[in-house]
């Protein structure tokens, strides 16, 4: 440890570290601009030079390391005029534009220019100024001549989102930042850009001019997207929802989301928003009132289980819903005397599992790990922030082993890719385990051949001691899951690593433990999308979209003599004879459980729109209905209260998780490649974002079937 | 028209610059006529001598304190140290000193960079050095590369001077052919490959950390200092970066000893330099004269202030130094510190003459130009500075000046120095506070009368 003296006042801190790591730490502010924590240290705006004694010049803060008995002021007259000339500098060119500039009111450049710059300037020269760019449907470079060349985009995206987008050009006064040659930013992580451009010279082009950052209230909600949990702040102005930022979450986000949790809430107030509930009669939908709807409900279900028996009941339940939505309406199943409730929808094969499934792991510790084999997962559009981790890490060494259909670019270097078509999966990761067996000398367990790939990633993995086997959402779908997992848990228990779910959904964790699976003699969702049953719930889910069925589960659906759709949005109107409107994860109260196991409520942040209602409160209300005890629930709250003895934890016990599998190992080929969702299909919310559906990702896989060709 | 007709117009033909027999003991331009730059040629006239004798392939007798033939690493290195040999490519830090900050002991890489960017406005020195005696530049590197255990070289050539680069080319392929670049050089145990590489037309590329990134392949930004070449250079691993005419004074120092270096020039100022001196004098081109020269003689070389007018004022050491009035330089000797204590700096030698029909304004507007066009971007008070400065210069020039635009110059030209990430800003920031300081008058008079205090007669002279 060093200790320095800044201000007066003795710091103490690590080798190698910086005067302005000093000045965090001590709470002492420097002004800077190109600083970041999470990214390189660039040291190019001197904003930061501070009085260094002994220095003969000004010395920036970001880039001085610490020396024992180093005597720092960072508000001497050295340092003042210093930083006082910094910021003339950075105003001379710097349009006058504050009126009219979105980031007015969250501005760096005039907070800071507040505490260092002038009243007036003495600049009476031209200023220059720098055309404006397109760069896609997200980030706005309408005013690029606001830009003060910090280049914190410029090492985001080379550091972070792993693929250089944006560069300074040219040099001089005609410095600029764009893209290489009218090309756009494509990066499923660019949003976090707009955050860190301290000025407004990048913005947010589906907010641009609609708020002013006072204006807005801020609160706080989780993505209800991937399974990462992101931390979110909302924020709203009139009871609209006018931009998503990140909420600083150093164990979960750190300081970022991906743009799919930025933007997907334009689709909040999309055209196709259900306002009231709406009954198909005659073959034409009306609009009813609740009531009506939910006795026309009631009145099915009781109707169809003195018929048909209630195991022609079920449930198909998005693994995006609430914990408390998934408990209420498998109770709801339960109390109907059915069993029939799953959230697999994209699943092609449905094991039972003794444990929920998870991500084996921390979500932290991705960040830290030496090796790593992906199986069967696009990690870096299924899960932007879990592959930025794994990015970091590979900078620390690590070597990430994956074993996919294809080799996508995930913007890092993968070590070894073992690329074999989707059918042929468990037999490929059954070589890999062969390779090990033999470095290993010990049985193998499934017969296989260890060629060149196999045996690259069984030595890569038996190296390092920080380890990881992650199964993807292609692995989770496949047709033969189970003998995946239990090659993985054997790959595992032989190096050391642990083994884990990615997992496809924000509650894919939650579902299992809130029931949401089916019971003992219970229909899974393949079956009951082939047509199982006579009364269908559909709970926030569109399964044409969602489901491996596809287009085939309209017509299993069809067979069905109700079905009863609650979702936000107007869909599955062939096959529906009730839509229900039920509030999005900014209309309710709600817990997800993320892929690592922690348990994350949040509140409501504006009210539902029209007449749609919590999910939890329709199953609450049609339950009264039908005369199910049990269910008299105050608030959500109550609810997750209800479902859990002895209080609410902060992470699910270890003893509900598990990915340990006996399941024996079928190396015969699949009959079909899985289904998966690509990046911007992932659900009804992410599908109705108007800017994210014109991304280069959302327009490359315009169709199912696109995702599909990937995995042939 | 072909490239090479093209570029044959600038090639140096040497036969004004350095073949004029006016050098005085000359030790890097001595006996050349153009066409005697080969190996044999070099070899006749005593080269690679140096280097046999630091790895102790010349015959004389081992060393008593090691008991072995040739000089250690550390007698190349402390020989240069006493030399007082400085850098010549403007900066004057003592070479032998530099050479000590390479770690010994090393688990990597290690390089040595020859920094032939050679781009201060009015130099031409290093261009001819490699056009007409590029064997002495890579003795020069082998000899340290040997002191520093380093076992990779590249010269860095800027592209302006494409045919001093194919040159240069040539010279290496003669050099590895002898067995003086390579493996086991002379069958000692030294091993030094070296390579030539050129840059693109960037002046920042003479910065030491924005050549390093252009060596690199990257955009020629300069890196922030710490952490410095010595520990984090090229490739991150620890280098040495020295000009060309630098290493071309080491195998002299080799063969006649520190001492007869130092006595060549005055203390702390050791050996030789060569001047490119330019501008109104009779016989501009560049002049290799002892160190501790009176600029008087040095003016005398060049033939005097062209068709016998008065000389106003000198650069002395390429654009980035302060300007001295005709008064000042006349009692300066060209060496370090004699031109550091008038207020100006030695620089890379680029003498830049004046006489009475230069107007200054119009002199700084286009170095205040070069500055704004040559500054990379990256840093604040440097991209924004420059440019505000060339702006106001321009205004000055076009008789639209203000009356505070002089301390406005002094004051902005003030918060560029000092804090930048490397010497560019201050390059630019110096000649606008000289000529004020000095010549404050002639911009009062283009403000006031906006126009030049030059005649318009005299100054189409």
């Amino acid at each position: 440890m060093i200790e320095i003296e800044l201000d007066g006042k003795k710091v103490e801190i690590s080798e190698g570290s910086m005067v302005m790591h000093a000045a965090d730490k001590a709470g002492t502010y420097i002004p800077h601009f190109c600083y970041h924590k999470k990214l390189s240290i660039a040291a190019n705006c001197r904003m930061c030079l501070v009085d260094v004694e002994k220095a003969p010049k000004p010395m920036p803060a970001c880039a001085t390391p610490v020396t024992q008995g180093m005597v720092v002021r960072t508000k001497s007259d050295k340092a003042i005029k210093a930083q006082k000339s910094v910021m003339e500098f950075l105003l001379i060119n710097h349009p006058l534009d504050c009126p009219i500039c979105d980031q007015g009111g969250e501005c760096q450049l005039q907070d800071l220019a507040v505490g260092y710059g002038g009243s007036s300037s003495r600049y009476e020269e031209e200023k220059r100024v720098v055309f404006h760019k397109d760069v896609g449907p997200l980030i706005s470079m309408e005013e690029m001549s606001r830009c003060i060349h910090c280049t914190r985009c410029v090492r985001f995206g080379q550091e972070v989102a792993g693929v250089m987008e944006l560069g300074m050009s040219h040099r001089g006064e005609h410095a600029e930042i764009e893209t290489f040659v009218g090309q756009s930013v494509d990066s499923e992580l660019s949003g976090n850009m707009i955050d860190l451009c301290p000025v407004g010279a990048l913005t947010s082009k589906p907010f641009r001019y609609s708020a002013r950052t006072w204006e807005l209230s801020r609160r706080k909600s989780v993505s209800p997207h991937d399974s990462t949990g992101a931390n979110l702040i909302v924020q709203v102005k009139n009871n609209k929802v006018m931009r998503v930022v990140p909420l600083e979450n150093e164990a979960v986000n750190e300081c970022w989301i991906a743009d799919r949790d930025r933007f997907s809430y334009e689709a909040l107030d999309s055209s196709e928003r259900l306002s009231a509930p709406m009954l198909k009669q005659g073959g034409e939908w009306k609009t009813v009132d609740w009531q009506t709807a939910l006795e026309y409900v009631a009145n099915g279900l009781k109707q169809i289980k003195t018929n048909h028996g209630a195991t022609s009941i079920g449930a198909l339940v998005s693994p995006h819903s609430t914990l408390e939505e998934l408990h209420l309406t498998g109770a709801l199943v339960r109390g109907l005397g059915s069993q029939n409730i799953d959230y697999r929808l994209r699943n092609a094969e449905f094991t039972a599992a003794p444990k929920a499934r998870y991500l084996g792991t921390s979500i932290a510790s991705l960040s830290t790990l030496e090796r790593v084999l992906i199986v069967g997962s696009n990690l870096r559009k299924d899960h932007p922030l879990f592959a930025q981790r794994i990015r970091q890490a590979v900078k620390h060494g690590c070597q990430v082993n994956a074993l996919n259909a294809q080799s996508p670019d995930w913007a890092l270097p993968v070590a070894n890719a073992l690329n074999a078509p989707a059918t042929t999966w468990v037999q490929a990761l059954a070589n890999v385990a062969v390779a090990l067996a033999a470095a290993k000398g010990v049985n193998p367990p499934a017969p296989g051949v260890a060629d060149d790939q196999a045996r690259a990633i069984a030595d890569s993995l038996l190296g390092g001691e920080r380890k990881a086997v992650l199964l993807g959402n292609a692995a989770a779908h496949h047709a033969k899951a189970s003998s995946l997992l239990a090659l993985a848990n054997w790959i595992a228990e032989q190096t050391g690593a642990t083994v884990g779910y990615l997992t496809e959904a924000a509650n894919t964790v939650g579902a299992q433990l809130a029931g949401a699976l089916p019971g003992e003699g219970g229909l899974n969702a393949g079956q009951m999308l082939a047509g199982g049953l006579k009364a269908a719930i559909l709970l926030n889910t569109e399964p044409v979209q969602d489901s491996a069925a596809g287009q085939q589960a309209a017509l299993g659906l069809d067979k069905a003599e109700m079905v009863v759709t609650l979702s936000p949005f107007k869909t599955n109107l062939d096959f529906s004879d009730v839509l229900l409107p039920i509030a999005p994860f900014t209309e309710t109260a709600g817990t997800f459980v993320n892929a690592e196991g922690r348990v994350q409520s949040f509140h409501a942040v504006v009210r539902p729109a029209g007449e749609a209602r919590p999910a939890w409160k329709v199953m609450r209300v049609l339950a009264n209905l039908l005369g199910l005890p049990g269910f008299d629930f105050e608030s959500a709250q109550d609810v997750l209260a209800a479902m859990h003895t002895g209080g609410v934890p902060a992470f699910v016990p270890a003893e509900h998780l598990g990915n340990a599998s006996s399941a024996a190992i079928d190396l015969s080929p699949a009959s079909a490649a899985p289904v998966v969702a690509s990046i911007y299909q992932l659900d009804g919310l992410v599908r109705r974002a108007t800017s994210l559906q014109l991304t280069a990702d959302a327009r490359a896989a315009a169709s199912p079937q696109a995702a599909q060709e990937a995995l042939a | 028209m072909s490239a090479h007709n093209v570029i044959d117009q600038f090639v140096s033909k040497g036969i004004e610059t350095c073949f004029h027999g006016r050098h005085i003991n000359p030790q890097i331009y001595a006996g050349l006529d153009g066409s005697n730059w080969r190996l044999k040629d070099y070899e006749a006239r005593g080269g690679y001598q140096a280097l046999r004798k630091v790895l102790g392939k010349d015959g004389s007798a081992p060393n008593p304190e090691t008991g072995l033939a040739g000089m250690s690493q550390d007698q190349v290195i402390t020989t240069v140290k006493e030399s007082a040999l400085r850098g010549r490519g403007g900066a004057g830090f003592p070479t032998g000193l530099k050479w000590s900050f390479m770690p010994r002991k090393f688990p990597g890489q290690k390089y040595l960079v020859c920094n032939s960017d050679e781009g201060e406005p009015g130099t031409c020195k290093d261009r001819d050095i490699l056009q007409f005696n590029p064997h002495i530049v890579i003795e020069g590197m082998i000899i340290a590369a040997y002191a520093m255990g380093v076992s990779v070289g590249y010269n860095y050539i800027h592209g302006e001077i494409f045919a001093a680069y194919e040159r240069f080319e040539e010279a290496l392929e003669e050099a590895r052919a002898a067995g003086y670049l390579g493996d086991k050089i002379l069958g000692s145990e030294f091993s030094f490959q070296l390579h030539a590489a050129h840059g693109f037309g960037a002046y920042i590329c003479g910065e030491e950390t924005a050549l390093l990134e252009s060596l690199e392949g990257k955009k020629g930004q300069p890196r922030f200092k710490p952490p410095f070449p010595a520990s984090f250079g090229l490739y991150g691993k620890p280098t040495t970066i020295n000009n060309t005419e630098t290493f071309a004074a080491v195998p002299w120092i080799i063969r006649n000893g520190s001492q007869a270096y130092l006595e060549c020039g005055k203390p702390n100022n050791g050996g030789t330099k060569i001047y490119s001196v330019s501008g109104d004098v009779e016989m501009p081109g560049n002049y290799e004269v002892p160190m501790g020269t009176p600029f008087a003689k040095l003016l005398e070389l060049a033939g005097g202030v062209r068709k016998g007018r008065k000389l106003k004022a000198v650069i002395p050491g390429g654009s980035s130094s302060p300007v001295l009035p005709a008064s000042i330089i006349m009692e300066c000797t060209m060496d370090y510190d004699s031109i550091s204590k008038a207020g100006s700096m030695l620089g890379s030698g680029a003498v830049i003459v004046m006489d009475d029909s230069r107007c200054m304004v119009k002199a700084l507007q286009r170095l205040s130009y070069f500055y704004a066009h040559e500054s990379c971007g990256q840093c604040t008070p440097c991209r924004e500075g420059t440019g505000w400065l060339s702006k106001v210069v321009d205004r000055i020039e076009g008789g639209q000046g203000r009356p505070s635009d002089m301390d406005l110059l002094d004051n902005v030209a003030e918060n560029i120095m000092g804090r930048t990430i490397c010497a560019l800003g201050d390059a630019a920031a110096m000649p606008v506070r000289a000529m004020i300081k000095h010549f404050r008058h002639e911009f009062v008079h283009h403000v006031e009368h906006k126009t030049c205090m030059v005649a318009a007669d005299v100054s189409k002279v």
